[in-house]
């Protein structure tokens, strides 16, 4: 936020945000993660730490899992993102979402968003994984609340839903 | 309870929808028409008195709001125990950090380089950061003499045990500050009208807290302050007291520009501005028979307070009562004192005083089992607290608590003796070296002696236009599952299903004060009363002959409109009432300390790696009896979550001081645990039953907090064979202990024996 970047002009950014093309108007250095949530009004994105560390901003970025406090609008000029809100086919659940509700993955729900979206990330990537893969897979995302054992379990049980459905 | 109970159920948490989609609202994610964002001149130095304050060219100042203490309506303080600690500093500093100026700006992208445009020149003093700088008193930085507040606690006759004790142990045991590291920072929004007053929303533990330092602070009635609790993302205790100072720097700002203002910490800012877990001190000095009984001892706990008195007395209070364990002292006097130092102030974090205390306490019972030759199973069960028996405060222990039987069915199940066993055949053979550890530990559930009686809580249960009913409290969600379980807990007394309950959103304006969220009182304190309004609604319906027993949930919600049609407003209030049969003596410091205690056996398995002197958690067993467990799922996340933390506490969490200020106010460099750094955390319940929370329950929250550092480090002494009487425990402490000890030879400690056989 220096200055600097604030003298810079505006740009236009062309991006498809859960399907929908959207353009804004952008700082080229603002964060993808604050044109989200100021810009587009999608505040499901949270931030947590602002560096990186706690992946309470994450995304999908033409598929792959981003923080998006690092990812400089610029950089996601063209590209697809997906955020929590488009997980949700109208009122049903994303498997993932159901999955968390029931077995208890979300407690305070800050980063509850970016850990759904990362747990998506997994399951493209390895649609059968085992509990170490989902913690090792899942160990970007920080959680305070839960210990981090029921959500791994909601990340199971959406696997085996996935792969039996 | 019949098979239609909802209570005992795990039904889903009642905002766990908005939560999994984003809806869910948090402060950050609220906007207010023409709102500006505020952001804080903190102090860089510990201690001094603040000489000038200029602004720098380059800025453009006219365009920013700007607050100092001179603009404070009211009182500069923030109201809470005392009145000690200013809203914002004008004359002088006690800590880095503390707040002197505030500047809001309708562009928030402006405002950190605003920030670092406003230089303070100060005097600088010699300040203080520990707790032994604390007790020389060399420079007095708060009151007469660094005091905060002292207790003593004293039963039966301590003097005249030592002649007679076989051995004589003691130890000294110190923890440090812990982050409590929710991942929402903390945030506030306020707007302020002339006849309305002050509406402050925000991420909060404590809506009743902020109210009261607001009338203080803009001088305003009651009615012309309104609090309202946004979904708040973790809390721990870390939004119990400091969100009203952030409460009222947003209240000075919105009052003075006229527009609403948004403060919204940022991860460093929340990190080295606001509180942390108290550092602690524990000495003990303890008399013990040949056979292993403990027959008194002298326990030292101080506390670091840091600059300012906030929640300092309470968390000493819970700390001290806890000192002792679950253990029969027939006679036993702790001292607790908590010290001022020129650090931000410490203040509440689960457990609360007790996670410290305990952690002594669980390591120095490893010490005497040592002294005493026996394991350290046998010294706990030799010491355990037995029903009819006294605790420290000389409370009789009513409930129906077998310790000895919770300890076996935890050894039963971690697989302890077996283990153990195995362990000191393999460990000489292999670059890694297991161990296994015990702790067992109690915790009082609400708040501590007379406390709930100054609390007065108030409850409200509304049967609602449409039929419905609706929960009015205080008390809120953060995480813990507030919504969920009282929604249970009134849908059981009204014999109704859980989704005709809900809960009105925390508002000082809609809901009475039900006491902060806050000493694991919420379920079994704040639960109780939700019951008895709840049933007040019932018998009101009854008595009406709007419906008889065994109605049905239609002819509920029909009786409940008819009676609402024609009376208009039906609300049905609670009011605390302490029970007949609990005396306290707040001078003595003596009588029953707590309505109920949870109780716990947990056991740890580590490996301590002998490359990288690592410790990793191989297993952990969590068993705990907590009364009936109303939401099994939630419970068992509570007590995971605690774990988890507690390994934090004892394993990664270091905050690095440096005169006064935390370095390391990141997740980068401050390292709480991830998904990989754990095994599955296997949790256990007893139910024995209790008579007095509602339907049988008892607090839980911050149980979980208390064992897991004592369990883990007995651990690591069992693998090592070396004792480590401090928390954090980083590969480094591990490292430094191996190379001066060798792995060969066990520690020296301070154990004395008499060595006389009587």
């Amino acid at each position: 936020m220096t200055d600097s970047r604030k003298n810079r002009a505006k740009v236009g950014i062309s991006i498809t945000v859960n399907g929908q093309p959207q353009t804004v108007r952008a700082y080229p250095m603002e964060r993808l993660l604050d044109v989200l949530r100021h810009e587009l009004q999608l505040t499901g994105t949270k931030e947590g730490c602002g560096e990186g560390e706690c992946g309470s901003c994450s995304v999908l970025m033409d598929g792959i899992l981003v923080n998006s406090c690092l990812v400089p609008i610029l950089q996601a000029e063209g590209s697809s993102v997906v955020t929590i809100e488009g997980l949700a086919g109208g009122e049903t659940l994303h498997v993932l979402q159901e999955a968390f509700l029931e077995c208890g993955g979300a407690q305070c729900g800050i980063c509850t968003p970016g850990m759904i979206l990362a747990a998506v990330h997994l399951l493209n990537e390895k649609p059968e994984p085992t509990p170490e893969e989902i913690r090792e897979g899942l160990s970007g995302n920080l959680c305070r609340c839960t210990g981090y054992s029921q959500i791994v379990e909601a990340v199971a049980e959406s696997a085996r839903r996935r792969t039996t459905a | 309870m019949s098979s239609n109970s909802v209570v005992g159920k795990s039904v889903p948490r009642k905002e766990g929808r908005d939560k999994v989609t984003g809806r869910s609202q948090y402060v950050d994610d609220m906007v207010l028409p023409n709102m500006l964002f505020g952001a804080t001149v903190r102090s860089q130095i510990p201690r001094g008195r603040i000489k000038t304050i200029t602004f720098a060219s380059g800025i453009a100042w006219d365009e920013f709001v700007i607050v100092s203490a001179k603009d404070i309506p009211g009182k500069n303080c923030i109201a809470l125990i005392g009145d000690d600690q200013p809203c914002l500093a004008s004359e002088s500093v006690n800590h880095p950090e503390e707040p002197i100026l505030l500047l809001a700006h309708p562009d928030r992208h402006l405002l950190p380089s605003a920030v670092e445009a406003v230089s303070i020149e100060y005097d600088p003093l010699p300040a203080i950061f520990t707790i032994e700088e604390s007790e020389r008193r060399s420079e007095i930085v708060w009151g007469e003499d660094n005091i905060f507040k002292t207790y003593l606690i004293e039963k039966g006759d301590v003097d005249g045990v030592w002649e007679n004790a076989d051995h004589i142990v003691e130890g000294e045991y110190t923890t440090g500050a812990q982050e409590q590291l929710y991942i929402e920072n903390n945030g506030m929004i306020a707007a302020f009208d002339a006849v309305e007053g002050i509406t402050v929303w925000g991420s909060l533990q404590c809506p009743y807290y902020i109210h009261k330092a607001l009338m203080t602070l803009c001088d305003l009635p009651a009615e012309q302050v309104r609090v309202v609790q946004m979904e708040t993302g973790g809390a721990f205790g870390g939004k119990e007291e400091y969100p009203s100072m952030i409460a009222a720097h947003a209240a000075l700002l919105a009052i003075k520009s006229g527009k609403p203002v948004k403060i919204i910490y940022d991860r460093m800012e929340d990190m080295a501005a606001t509180t942390k877990r108290h550092p602690s001190r524990t000495r003990h000095r303890t008399a013990v028979s040949k056979d292993g009984k403990i027959l008194g001892g002298e326990i030292d706990f101080t506390i670091d307070g840091g600059a300012y008195l906030t929640l300092s007395p309470v968390v000493l209070s819970r700390g001290a009562i806890h000192a002792g364990g679950p253990y029969y002292w027939p006679s036993v006097r702790i001292r607790a004192k908590a010290v001022a130092t020129n650090t931000p102030p410490h203040g509440a974090f689960r457990g609360f005083g007790a996670p410290q205390s305990l952690f002594a306490m669980e390591r120095h019972m490893d010490r005497i089992a040592r002294a005493v030759g026996l394991s350290p199973v046998e010294i706990r069960r030799r010491n355990f607290l037995q029903p009819g028996q006294t605790t420290t405060t000389e409370q009789v222990v009513r409930e129906p608590i077998d310790l000895g039987k919770l300890l076996d069915r935890a050894l039963d199940v971690s697989d302890y003796h077996s283990k153990k066993q195995r362990f000191a055949n393999e460990n000489h053979v292999v670059k890694t070296r297991k161990g296994m550890g015990i702790a067992t530990f109690l915790h009082g559930a609400g708040f501590t002696g007379s406390g709930e009686r100054y609390l007065n809580s108030v409850v409200g249960v509304e049967g609602c236009p449409d039929g419905s009913v609706r929960v009015l409290v205080s008390s809120t969600e953060f995480g813990q599952g507030t919504k969920t379980v009282l929604s249970q807990i009134a849908a059981e007394a009204l014999s109704l299903p859980y989704d005709n309950v809900s809960m009105a959103q925390p508002d000082t304006l809609e809901v009475p004060n039900s006491g902060p969220t806050v000493a694991s009182r919420t379920v079994m304190v704040v639960g109780k009363l939700v019951q008895s309004a709840a049933l007040g609604i019932r018998q009101t319906l009854i008595s009406s002959n709007l419906i008889s027993e065994g109605y049905t949930a239609d002819e509920f919600r029909s009786a409940c409109q008819q009676y609402v049609d024609k009376h208009g407003a039906f609300r049905s209030w609670s009011r605390y009432e302490a029970p007949s049969d609990i005396f306290w003596d707040d001078e003595k410091y003596r009588g029953e300390a707590y309505a109920a205690f949870a109780w716990a056996v947990y056991i740890a398995e580590v490996t301590v790696d002998l490359t990288t002197y690592s410790v990793s958690v191989d297993d952990f067993v969590a068993l705990q009896e907590v009364g009936k467990v109303l939401h099994p799922l939630l419970a068992r996340g509570q007590i995971i979550g605690g774990v988890v933390q507690a390994i934090g506490f004892s394993l990664y969490e270091k905050v690095m001081w440096q005169n006064g200020r935390m370095q390391n106010s990141q997740m980068t460099n401050y390292i709480m645990p991830t998904s990989s750094d754990l095994p599955p955390i296997r949790v256990f319940f007893e139910e024995l039953g209790n008579v007095y929370g509602a339907y049988g329950a008892k607090g839980i929250g911050e149980l979980p907090m208390d064992g897991p550092a004592p369990a883990i480090v007995n651990a690591v002494e069992n693998a090592l064979g070396i004792p480590f009487d401090s928390v954090p425990l980083l590969p480094e402490d591990i490292l430094e202990a191996l190379s001066e000890d060798g792995l060969a030879s066990a520690a020296q400690d301070s154990v004395t024996s008499t060595g006389e056989v009587r």
